[in-house]
């Protein structure tokens, strides 16, 4: 730990700043037991929105009202972003600090898209559809779900900011790198999340 | 100010033992009501709407608030020590996680002076915790203030793995780990995959009555067991978050008190390993009479029952420890001795509730009510009595009066068994439970009186414990490093209570038990690891208690959103989001805080630590 502080200092940073720490460790390996907690927290969702996927209630149905085209934009978006955080972390272990900031930006950036389809794609669901939290079993699984993804791109927008705006501040250090890791790892479960939820709600509701 | 701003794991421990404690008593005034209004047939004691939120805030309170919190006093207070850590992995987390325990803990009892506590029973079933049986906001208060204390629970149980994976002393193998770790270990994994089951559940049940969502309006094609799933695919887990630390104080109590290593350690650790596993299997044990069809139902009732073997496998080791030891039976052995046979009762129960037919006899009467707090109150409560005067020293330095620790042991294990024993019978002969009275002469009269005799008693024995701890610290903090004088775990290497930084060197571990391999090796103390150096801490803090006052005054703002006021400015506040927005505001803005100005701690240098 002292060795790798010494290191930070003298502006050598070790080939896995995220790990060179105790602190670091810890906070990657607790990241790990969170995320095994979030896909139970999703599980849940996702099996509550499967027992109710056809209760309707005389509202629209999921073959009525999704639109593929947009969510397929969307998915791309999102898939991109994860891509563009790899190249970010890629950066971070060579010790490219600039590139490391530009491929933040690029994932936050694909990030706000994603979420603008997606309050778009709601608003048409909510004015044009008639399709409220109210409306039907269905449409509260649907928003409950969705919508705690949403949350969570949402979420993970604003914490990467925030660390993008650190990076400016402090550098790249022992302290910082952890965070950029874990933030990397949190932004890849969002988007494994959301393949589920492309495949169980949208193309399951398109033809299943 | 000290206590608020703490990140030491030993405050917290101090600090959740308080708050537990005192939650705790409220569970307890909560029976006794209840038992009170059941002490003699047609009682006009209570009414119907009191009684049925007594019993909802009885069970709510215990779970929740007033065992779970003691368990993770235990943890906090014992687990960093046995492991020969200097404190667990993420202080900080660590005091966020009691300040929300704790909030939410006030949140939930608030609804008394508010307008109404929950009253659709502990589970909440649906669609009686609907607003349309239950139009209060006595549900709102149940579902908003415990998601807010379940993220505390949730964040002490990513801490404490964390903490056990990466934090243990040099040589101390997970083979070689004290027991009570193991179960804190297992524990926190359960919490980790059960907790987050019950969040959602929660967040659908308050959406349903404060979004008019329909997950569980039958009417909007919603469905209401959907709700029993969810409930207990957390709940029956939660059974083990609770028992397992119980299990592994009894397996640290038992061996120190007969001068025997615990019998069949391995098969301990993976019995511990199995029980946790089962209890994921078998939710629907609970819902047998839902109407799940007889194959589930044979799934389910078998599953269940094999969680009777590890168990078992429990039972016999604790005894085969005491065979043959030196046995002395202090207060903390005595609590472990009286569990063992109300333990095995209350399995006993078990085993024949989770047989589906029978279960269609004994479904909500008294017999289910008897074999739960055989389950809870005589094995969890007297495993956390036995953890409690074992661990005292340690945690204050003070010695609890053996007298007094005897006096509570009897009155309270004598009370517990007359309280409980007949609600046995009570429940084979038909009293249904949930009911705020019942008629005379149907033979229930005497039982009940018997048993409401043996509540008052188990609250003499409360008593008398509070007793013992008053007059404990008015005596001077004299108590030896290693009190019971045959501690085998790393605790008892250091004073009591220990500095803040635990261990001056961490020590280094050369077997199961290791501070008794170092006294059978003939060694006073234990072999360091490393040499005397500058011991790094983290600061103090008030940030967790900011966020966790934020997290409470938006579960208050969002309750309240869509209320009618008598006062304009208290409408405008409320049902435009704004309060919710600024407790949330409160929140992350404090963590934004946390983000961006680092905690770079203090040291404490060699020389300080030879001055003490």
């Amino acid at each position: 730990m002292t060795t790798a502080h010494a290191e930070a200092a003298n502006g050598t940073l070790p080939h896995e700043p995220e790990k060179a720490t105790l602190e670091g460790r810890n906070k990657v390996l607790a990241f790990w037991l969170f995320l095994g907690g979030e896909a139970v927290l999703f599980g849940t969702l996702f099996a509550t929105f499967l027992a109710l996927r056809n209760q309707t209630n005389e509202g629209p149905s999921a073959n009525e009202l999704f639109h593929l085209p947009l969510v397929a934009a969307a998915t791309f978006l999102l898939l991109v972003s994860s891509l563009t955080s790899v190249f970010a972390i890629q950066a971070m272990h060579r010790g490219r600090v600039t590139m490391l900031r530009n491929w933040l930006l690029v994932t936050v950036l694909l990030g706000l898209c994603f979420l603008v389809l997606e309050i778009y794609e709601f608003s048409v669901y909510i004015r044009h559809e008639e399709f409220g939290m109210t409306t039907s079993a269905f449409s509260s699984a649907f928003y409950t779900l969705v919508g705690f993804h949403g949350a969570h791109v949402a979420f993970g927008i604003l914490w990467i900011s925030v660390l993008i705006g650190q990076l400016l501040h402090k550098g790249l250090t022992v302290v910082t790198a952890p965070k950029i890791y874990v933030s990397a790892m949190y932004w890849h479960f969002i988007d494994v999340v959301w393949v589920f939820i492309f495949t169980v709600v949208y193309l399951l509701g398109k033809v299943g | 100010m000290d206590w608020i701003t703490t990140v030491d794991h030993k405050k917290i421990a101090i600090l959740y033992l308080w708050a537990g404690g005192i939650f705790f008593g409220i569970g307890g005034l909560e029976a006794i009501l209840i038992r009170i209004q059941l002490i003699k047939p047609m009682n006009t004691f209570l009414d119907a709407q009191t009684f049925n939120e007594l019993i909802t805030m009885h069970g709510t309170t215990m779970i929740f608030l007033g065992v779970m919190p003691v368990i993770f006093a235990l943890m906090n207070a014992v687990i960093p020590l046995q492991i020969g850590a200097r404190d667990v992995a993420f202080p900080f987390l660590n005091a966020l996680g009691f300040w929300t325990f704790l909030f939410g803990g006030i949140l939930l009892n608030l609804s008394w002076v508010m307008g109404g506590a929950p009253d659709a029973g502990w589970t909440a079933y649906t669609p009686l915790s609907s607003t349309g049986y239950s139009p209060t906001h006595g549900v709102d208060f149940y579902t908003i203030g415990l998601q807010i204390a379940g993220l505390g629970t949730l964040i002490g149980g990513i801490n404490f793995l964390a903490t056990i994976i990466t934090m243990r002393a040099p040589g101390m193998s997970f083979m070689r780990m004290p027991m009570f770790a193991w179960t804190t270990f297992i524990t926190s994994a359960i919490i980790l995959f059960a907790f987050p089951a019950i969040t959602v559940g929660l967040v659908l049940l308050t959406f349903d009555r404060i979004l008019d969502a329909n997950f569980f309006n039958v009417a909007g094609g919603g469905n209401p067991v959907l709700w029993q799933h969810i409930f207990w695919i957390f709940g029956h887990p939660e059974v083990y978050i609770l028992i397992l630390p119980a299990f592994g104080v009894i397996s640290e109590v038992i061996p120190t008190f007969s001068r025997k290593r615990l019998f069949g350690y391995s098969s301990m650790v993976f019995a511990t390993i199995l029980i946790a596993f089962l209890g994921f299997m078998v939710w629907a044990h609970h819902m047998f009479t839902t109407g799940l069809g007889p194959v589930a139902n044979a799934l389910f009732s078998v599953s269940t029952m094999l969680i009777a073997v590890p168990t078992g496998i429990k039972i016999f080791n604790w005894l085969f420890t005491m065979w043959g030891g030196q046995v002395r039976f202090t207060t903390p052995n005595l609590f472990a001795a009286g569990f063992i046979p109300t333990f095995t009762m209350g399995g006993v129960t078990g085993v024949m509730l989770a047989s589906a037919p029978a279960d269609f006899q004994f479904h909500d009467t008294y017999f289910v009510v008897a074999h739960f707090h055989y389950v809870i109150v005589g094995g969890l409560v007297l495993g956390l009595f036995a953890g409690l005067h074992y661990w005292w020293p340690k945690m204050f330095g003070r010695m609890l009066s053996e007298t007094l620790g005897k006096w509570t042991f009897w009155t309270f294990i004598i009370g517990f068994h007359l309280t409980f024993f007949v609600q046995h019978f009570l429940g084979l002969m038909g009293m249904q439970r949930r009911v705020f009275t019942y008629l005379p002469n149907q033979q229930f009269d005497l039982l009940n009186l018997v048993s409401t005799i043996g509540a008052m008693l188990m609250g003499v024995g409360m008593l008398i414990f509070l007793t013992n701890i008053f007059l404990t610290s008015r005596r001077p903090a004299d108590a030896a490093d290693d009190p019971w004088e045959d501690g085998r775990t790393l605790e008892w290497t250091i004073p009591s209570p220990p500095p803040e930084y635990n261990f001056k060197q961490t020590p280094l571990v050369r077997g199961l038990d290791a501070f008794w391999k170092e006294k059978m090796a003939g060694h006073k103390a234990m072999t360091p690891s490393e040499p005397v150096g500058s011991i790094h801490m983290p600061s103090a803090t008030i940030l967790p208690f900011l966020m966790s006052v934020g997290i409470f005054i938006a579960g208050l703002g969002f309750m309240f959103s869509r209320d009618e006021f008598s006062s304009s400015i208290m409408s405008f506040l409320f049902n435009n989001y704004i309060v919710t927005a600024l407790g949330l505001l409160i929140t992350f803005g404090s963590m934004l805080m946390r983000s961006l100005f680092d905690d770079p701690g203090w040291h404490i240098e060699p020389e300080e630590l030879e001055g003490r």
